[in-house]
């Protein structure tokens, strides 16, 4: 499915406009450890967490992941999201938990 | 020229703590690899186990060099480090092993999975230590087909 389909379809706010939303998503992963995201996240998977510093953009880039939902109203720092301006990592936001966005893109992906 | 022969390095100095600046060498790693042409999948490991071994620099010594010793036949990530050393190396190869502080531990490192990350991806790890000096650490990824 299109990222801008799940965007749309999970009510998620986009951080950095300027980035390909037209990317197509496989998956999803949940994670607040980094080297766990590295070794397990599939490629082109959408990655939910807690996390906003800027080391998370690093990690999604080479994770290869499609994009990065910040889940529970959590915003990013500002480093964070010139480093996904630059790197063309699309960071997205969401008021909910992990648990209920991820629940809704499985339910997307897998109904 | 030969170019099975050729063979391009990559070094950069990396700060103890600067975890703002983080991950900027094992970046521009990657991307080099990337436009040199290397198949996605030596890309993708090549750049996490430059970036796990970045990161130990970061979270665990004072300074260090990271860098890639790049030819047709092989990637070698090289990081060198001052800092604390690894008392027990074979300790600090378990998984979930870390002696990572609270604070890196929130931000989400030191969840004890760096170095068995670099030893996944690569085809061959040596860790040198010496407490109270620093540690070195090689990893090799074979390029396949060559």
């Amino acid at each position: 499915m299109k990222l801008i389909e799940i965007i749309r379809e999970l009510g998620l706010q986009v951080a950095n406009p300027d980035v390909d939303l037209d990317r197509e998503v496989c998956w999803g992963y949940c994670s607040d450890l980094l080297s766990d995201v590295m070794a397990h996240a599939p490629k082109d998977s959408l990655w939910f967490t807690i996390q906003v510093h800027e080391n998370v953009i690093a990690v999604a880039l080479l994770a290869e992941v499609a994009g990065v939902v910040i889940t529970g109203g959590r915003r990013p720092e500002a480093a964070t999201l010139n480093r996904a301006a630059a790197e063309r990592i699309p960071v997205l936001l969401t008021g909910e938990t992990t648990f209920v966005s991820a629940g809704r893109l499985y339910r997307l992906l897998t109904g | 020229m030969d170019r099975a022969k050729e063979e391009l390095v990559l070094n950069f100095q990396v700060q103890g703590r600067d975890f703002q600046g983080a991950g900027v060498a094992a970046s521009q790693i990657r991307r080099v690899l990337k436009q040199v042409g290397f198949d996605p999948q030596v890309v993708r490991r090549a750049g996490i186990a430059a970036y796990e071994a970045e990161m130990n620099i970061v979270i665990h010594a004072y300074r260090g060099t990271l860098s890639a010793r790049i030819t047709a036949q092989e990637i070698e990530i090289v990081a060198e480090d001052e800092g604390p050393g690894i008392a027990d190396i074979e300790l600090a190869m378990q998984e979930g092993y870390s002696t990572a502080p609270p604070e890196v531990r929130e931000m989400g490192f030191g969840a004890g999975m760096g170095l068995p990350n670099i030893k996944r991806c690569a085809d061959g790890l040596e860790i040198a230590s010496e407490v109270g000096r620093g540690t070195t650490l090689r990893a090799r990824i074979v390029i396949k087909g060559t």
